[in-house]
């Protein structure tokens, strides 16, 4: 099921019991209803593990990074797992200054 | 005596004939006796026209027995006698004759006489109406070359004297017009902030209507290119107003582009006109971009596209009278032997010149050219293989050229720095590494956000002022707001434990990331501004 704004679309796919977000486009303020959403959708599963899918992103900016900092939060406190994939080289910096990469695996 | 009272043009039998009206006298002093006016317009398929053709000679009016309107008008007109006039088996003309003034009839030796008259002058007459004609052609070939004159004044009044001066770039341009002057033109559009505006256009039609739309679109163009930014919106804006001017059944195709020259960006949009070409290491692609002729239906809009040139990469412009020469087998020359052209062929400069030979070698001796051929090539220098470094300055990170400043306002609104970010990118991106080039859009982004959400609170009527500054050694990007008052806040590193187990807003980040982005990162207020400058060098060590 897909979740989408203007500049902004998440996918939720399932591989084994890993839940896999597709991310396309922008994350910023507008993103956070679909990202939340396809986040939700994905837990409803009871996923051993969560991947967001970066590869379709091109732009993140300090509301995005809070909005994923926020679904990191809900991650941890369910005990869940949860890993960064298709992050460009930029985007894996900016992982790694914020310290995010010391919480979720970026593969 | 003979009189000559008519000449009638006879359009529906593409003929001419000469009416003659005659009176004969046997005493010129006595008054001639008139006969009316005759104003006679033969059908083709009127029966007198094939009679006088099969009966040459002098013929009584009163002995013909046909069904001939023509008949009837002679008769009504009181003429008694026709003589028609044959030269090289056609009818050009008829002798008509009234009543002799004596009141006899006429006599043997009168039919003989005119019999004889008829035969010296038609071919008389023949001449002087090839003379006539002959007068009138040169006429209208006179009118003709002088709306020739005009059209190619016109279109040379227009087209640009100078081609622009670029430093690292070569820009070529050609133009010849057919000989009937299509309506091709090109322009360049000069902005203050450096980038160069690229116009290539065909007008349908030919001559003075061709190039009086020329000019008007051209106008058009550059008023447009003056208010708008976005080559899409100009040709959308040219468009609504062309649409209105236009005589009907006319338009124009038109590319248009602009050009950055200091980073190799090039947006453009396309009016349906033949798609450009863009030579590249790996072949050549089209510059392809969707979009309706100017002048056809208003409300227009216009796909835009870009791509930024990489060094040895040019770009060709062209009309259609170089596609659509045709050689002596009407084979047509056609885009993709233009491409495959193009492909062996590295240097924009010297391509024009090798299309034209390669034109001239498909067409052949001899040939006349059926419209106007315009070219335009515009290139971004590397070394060649003469060994020269035509862009030595521009190529090399560590020798920027030199920009003026350049300074824009965009509205607060959410979502906008996005557009800081790419303007400010295509001014500097050919001058930083490309990760490097990353970390300033993100820092520029973050900046313009802060700005027009915290200093500007996203009220339209206080744009964001950005200003991007290239030096020696470094980059330097101002962004402002009309927040004034109290200091920003400086960076402070966000706890993420606290963020996550929920004892801090997840939000904060925007001033840490900047921080880590830049090089610099410089804070100034007054009690109407905030000025974020940010800093990059260029040398990174």
């Amino acid at each position: 099921m897909a979740e989408k704004t203007a500049a902004f679309f998440a996918k939720t796919r399932w591989e084994g019991e890993t839940a896999v977000l597709d991310l396309h486009g922008e994350i910023n303020s507008l993103a956070e209803a679909a990202l939340d959403a396809a986040y939700a959708t994905a837990e409803q599963g009871n996923p051993v593990k969560i991947v967001l899918n970066f590869a379709g992103v091109d732009y993140i900016n300090s509301t995005g990074i809070a909005l994923i900092v926020g679904l990191l939060a809900r991650a941890r406190a369910a005990h869940r797992p949860i890993a960064a994939a298709g992050l460009s080289e930029h985007y894996k910096e900016i992982f790694t200054i914020t310290r995010l990469s010391d919480f979720m695996e970026i593969q | 005596m003979t009189t000559l009272r008519g000449y009638w043009r006879n359009f529906r039998g593409e003929k001419e004939v000469e009416v003659v009206e005659t009176a004969v006298s046997p005493l010129p002093s006595t008054p001639i006796t008139q006969i009316s006016n005759l104003d006679l317009d033969i059908a083709p398929n009127d029966l007198l026209l094939a009679y006088v053709q099969q009966n040459p000679g002098v013929l009584d009016v009163d002995q013909l027995k046909l069904d001939s309107p023509a008949l009837a008008a002679i008769r009504d007109a009181g003429i008694r006698l026709i003589v028609p006039l044959v030269s090289q088996g056609e009818l050009i003309g008829l002798i008509n004759l009234g009543s002799r003034l004596s009141e006899q009839e006429y006599s043997s030796d009168d039919y003989k006489l005119l019999a004889d008259l008829a035969t010296q002058a038609a071919p008389a007459l023949r001449v002087a109406q090839l003379v006539k004609q002959q007068q009138q052609e040169a006429a209208e070939r006179e009118r003709i070359e002088q709306e020739l004159k005009v059209a190619r004044l016109i279109q040379q009044t227009l087209l640009p004297q100078d081609l622009p001066a670029l430093n690292g770039w070569g820009v070529s341009a050609y133009y010849q017009p057919a000989r009937a002057v299509g309506g091709d033109f090109y322009d360049f559009i000069y902005f203050p902030d450096g980038r160069i505006g690229f116009v290539v256009a065909d007008v349908t039609d030919k001559g003075v209507p061709a190039a009086l739309v020329m000019a008007t679109t051209r106008t058009l163009l550059r008023a447009a290119a003056e208010r708008l930014e976005a080559p899409g919106a100009v040709l959308a804006r040219t468009n609504d107003v062309l649409v209105q001017e236009i005589p009907p059944k006319m338009f124009v195709t038109c590319f248009y582009a602009v050009l950055n020259p200091a980073t190799g960006h090039l947006r453009y949009a396309n009016a349906g006109h033949d798609v450009p070409y863009r030579y590249t290491a790996d072949g050549v692609v089209e510059l392809r971009a969707t979009g309706m002729p100017l002048g056809l239906m208003p409300g227009m809009g216009y796909d835009e596209k870009e791509v930024t040139l990489a060094p040895g990469e040019y770009v060709l412009l062209y009309s259609d009278g170089l596609v659509e020469a045709h050689n002596p087998q009407r084979e047509m020359f056609g885009f993709p032997r233009l491409q495959e052209l193009m492909a062996t062929h590295a240097n924009g400069d010297t391509l024009k010149d090798f299309l034209l030979d390669q034109l001239a070698a498909f067409t052949g001796p001899g040939w006349e050219q059926e419209d106007d051929v315009t070219l335009v090539t515009l290139q971004l220098g590397e070394r060649l293989e003469t060994g020269d470094w035509r862009l030595a300055e521009i190529s090399s990170l560590q020798s920027p050229i030199s920009i003026s400043p350049i300074e824009f306002e965009i509205p607060s609104a959410p979502g906008n720095e996005r557009l800081a970010m790419q303007r400010v990118a295509e001014v500097v991106a050919r001058l930083l590494p490309a990760a490097r080039l990353e970390k300033l859009k993100t820092a520029v982004a973050e900046a313009t956000m802060n700005a027009m959400e915290h200093g500007n609170k996203y009220d339209p009527d206080k744009p964001t002022r950005l200003k991007v500054l290239v030096e020696e050694t470094s980059i330097r990007v101002t962004i402002t707001d009309e927040g004034g008052g109290p200091p920003l806040k400086t960076a402070t590193h966000p706890d993420l434990e606290a963020k996550l187990a929920g004892d801090q807003s997840p939000r904060g980040w925007g001033l840490f990331l900047i921080q880590n982005m830049v090089d610099e990162l410089n804070v100034r207020q007054d009690a109407q501004h905030h000025t974020i400058e940010l800093v990059m060098f260029l040398n990174e060590s």
